[in-house]
């Protein structure tokens, strides 16, 4: 398939338009190609989303391969990298190909399946890690997300053997003591609700170690969802130190506070917690100053049933991909902190590099992946449960107005969002994907 | 009234009608015939996720004296893994047309997010959400503290310028976060005394002065000093060391009844722990409000069922 892109403007402000042929970019308009108008759309490269919740195997209720990439491609993504926290974990050679070539057959979106740094996420044994990193699924990012590597010992050992092989350890930084039945922000609040605190210093705590970690044993940490202002300052200490670290923050720490729990409503309940409105503006400028590398989604499809309840029983997490980019929009776009270059950055290429995935360096250059997003800046929006395209609605934005709208998605040529509506699974799972 | 979900979004003008309405109930208690017709055809269901059957009973008690039809409804060990769920509960008592769900839960905030919910539309009263709020605890505190201070010339009357003490779990406990706000609503001025650890990290903003040392605000001569339960789930924590350095340090032992003013009053929400916050003889001294407490509750109850609905859809 040939396209012709017209009248785009790039995130570098340039006009001009683009051409695809057999899913890379090239530089002529090929024969017969298809025209796409994206005359006023802004093309930003295709995004990349290193922290993904595709919840298959074993909790197909809230989220198969095939739903979630297609939630990814309506947000724009054209990558996800997979948590291991599928039922069977992702800790063998077997399920993350099983993840890998569920993706492929799809072909929405590349899916990239993250590795369990424990066997069984239970802390206590390192899992196959080689094993899964010479599979044909080539896993190069482990992470024993929803939970902390807590063992100093264990994580020290797996930042060295992870290194081995060339990846990177994904950290949930989360101390446990202090964190047991945790349901909330510890502040003035939490004492108010009458909910168990989650205290910064649990996540700080362990990013302070770990970043020393990495520093002695000489490896690459990245760190999850980073959600205070405290966890800023320890990144930007030791990057200013020199360790090779890397951090990430969602979409919801950039533009929601603790305020929404006053309700109960358990919809706002996530891990970490929403925090203040000091957390949300530090956490901004630091992706501004680059201490922050990366927005990840945290994309955490859950049934009904784990959100309709007390907020105690209810269970942790957001659906983010259908909504991060108009999140980052609204958050640190419209604020002026970060432009549309910088949204490139930190939504396709950094975190493509921090998980070693190939064809993102070089956005729109001829000879690479023609993996592509059409934005529409100047749409407004009431997200609303029909803007949801993966299998749950618990999203925290329902019913609040967001800025912009993706209008295309292209992954390796192949569109899989067009006029702002998923292509048919079929047209796209038969798609030409170079 | 709607609902009664938390002491912190009432009125002075609305807690002490709601004061005055009870003492219109204790009067009706003093009575040969208790009872009165105002709830005749109406249905509280006393829905308790967690046993308590002091609350229970005085609920029972209080809708039973304005002629309702009581329904206990049991649903201990219910959560979302087992049992039965929150949501098909409300559902179930809706369909069997509940007026008025008196609630107990574990779960923080679980009241109001029934009420919040769409899943029923009976008026919800918090009867205690884990280490949230427990109104009618608060009121009927409030209640007793007027009655003993004012008599028969209570109705009317607000607690200005009264200086109660909490003392012991203020983290966990849902009657002191109720009661902070519920006395201060009404001019009370309320310190808490606890160790740093059972207290919550920042209560800058609660309008409260915060104290560690018993000794000190004993001798501070306060109106009233409000002994919280120990919970044994507490002891084994690293709250504080043990019991004995706990009962020494922030007990109300015999020296510190001795030392409290003959007027002070001295309450507790019960069940008591004798001997480990509060001693035998304050418990029973004639400073103690405890049984007064008890029967108060009921009043109070009876007062809070009968603004939620008596006339609530005529």
């Amino acid at each position: 398939m040939s396209i012709h892109v017209k009248g785009a403007v790039l995130p570098d402000g340039s006009n001009r338009d683009l051409f695809i042929d057999n899913g890379v970019f090239v530089d002529a308009a090929p024969a017969g190609a298809t025209v796409i108008d994206a005359s006023g759309l802004l093309a930003l490269p295709g995004l990349v989303d290193l922290h993904t919740h595709l919840r298959e195997p074993g909790f197909e209720q809230s989220e198969t391969v095939l739903t979630g990439s297609r939630a990814a491609a309506a947000g724009g993504y054209t990558a996800v990298f997979a948590m291991a926290n599928t039922m069977p974990v992702q800790d063998t050679a077997g399920v993350v190909e099983q993840v890998q070539s569920l993706g492929e057959r799809h072909g929405y979106v590349t899916v990239r399946p993250i590795g369990a740094v424990t066997a069984g996420l239970a802390g206590e044994r390192l899992a196959e890690i080689g094993a899964m990193a010479q599979s044909r699924a080539q896993v190069r990012v482990f992470s024993d997300d929803g939970h902390c590597v807590h063992d100093a010992l264990l994580m020290r050992r797996a930042l060295e053997y992870v290194k081995t092989f060339g990846g990177v350890v994904a950290q949930h930084a989360q101390e446990p003591r202090l964190t047991v039945g945790a349901q909330l922000n510890e502040g003035a609040l939490s004492g108010e609700l009458g909910l168990v605190g989650w205290p910064a210093v649990a996540e700080e705590s362990i990013i302070a170690r770990d970043v020393l970690l990495a520093h002695h044993v000489g490896a690459r940490l990245h760190v999850c969802h980073i959600s205070t202002a405290g966890s800023v300052e320890v990144i930007r200490w030791a990057k200013a130190r020199g360790v090779d670290v890397t951090a990430e923050v969602t979409p919801h720490h950039l533009l929601l506070t603790e305020e929404l729990a006053r309700g109960y409503d358990a919809r706002f309940k996530v891990n970490p917690p929403l925090r203040r409105d000091e957390d949300v503006h530090a956490l901004r400028a630091a992706l501004a100053d680059g201490t922050i590398d990366i927005v990840a989604t945290d994309h955490a499809p859950h049934p009904l049933e784990a959100k309709d309840c007390a907020w105690d029983e209810a269970a942790n997490g957001m659906v983010g991909l259908e909504s991060a980019l108009s999140v980052v929009h609204a958050a640190v776009v419209e604020s002026g902190q970060l432009n549309w270059s910088d949204v490139a950055r930190v939504m396709s290429s950094r975190p493509a590099e921090i998980g070693l995935l190939d064809g993102y360096a070089a956005p729109f250059a001829v000879g690479s992946p023609a993996h592509l997003t059409l934005y529409d800046t100047a749409a407004t929006r009431t997200f609303a449960v029909e803007d949801l395209r993966g299998k749950s609605v618990n999203s925290p934005y329902l019913g609040r107005t967001l800025p912009g709208r993706v209008v295309a998605t292209l992954h390796r040529g192949q569109p899989t969002v067009l006029e702002g509506e998923l292509v048919p699974a079929d047209v796209v799972a038969a798609g030409d994907r170079g | 009234m709607r609902h009664l979900l938390s002491t912190r979004d009432l009125r002075r003008d609305e807690v002490v009608a709601l004061l005055d309405i009870a003492e219109d109930m204790a009067d009706v208690s003093g009575r040969e015939i208790k009872k009165l017709p105002a709830l005749r055809g109406k249905t509280v269901v006393n829905l308790f996720f967690e046993d308590s059957t002091r609350t229970r009973v005085s609920f029972e008690v209080a809708a039973k004296r304005l002629s309702a039809d009581v329904i206990n409804f049991s649903a201990k060990g219910s959560s979302v893994s087992k049992g039965e769920s929150l949501k098909d509960t409300a559902q179930t008592l809706a369909a069997m047309g509940a007026d008025a769900v008196v609630i107990r839960h574990g779960a923080s905030g679980a009241p109001r997010v029934l009420a919040d919910s769409g899943w029923i539309d009976a008026g919800i009263v918090n009867a205690g959400d884990g280490t949230h709020e427990h109104p009618t605890q608060a009121l009927l505190d409030a209640f007793t503290i007027r009655k003993r201070l004012h008599g028969v010339a209570s109705r009317g009357r607000g607690l200005d310028g009264v200086a109660v003490t909490i003392v012991g779990d203020i983290l966990h406990s849902r009657v002191a976060r109720s009661n902070v706000w519920l006395l201060t609503t009404l001019g009370a001025h309320v310190s808490l005394v606890a160790p740093a650890t059972l207290l919550p990290v920042d209560t800058r903003h609660w309008p409260v002065t915060v104290g560690y040392d018993l000794d000190i605000a004993i001798d501070s001569a306060p109106d009233v000093v409000m002994m919280l339960r120990i919970q044994s789930e507490r002891m084994n924590a690293a709250f504080f060391p043990n019991a004995r350095e706990y009962s020494r340090e922030w007990g109300l032992g015999d020296d510190r009844v001795d030392r409290l003013p003959a007027a002070s009053m001295v309450m507790h929400p019960g069940p008591m722990n004798r001997g480990l916050e509060i001693s035998a003889a304050a418990a029973d001294s004639v400073q103690s409000t405890v049984l007064e407490q008890v029967a108060n509750g009921v009043s109070i109850r009876m007062a809070v069922l009968y603004s939620l609905l008596a006339g609530s859809d005529s």
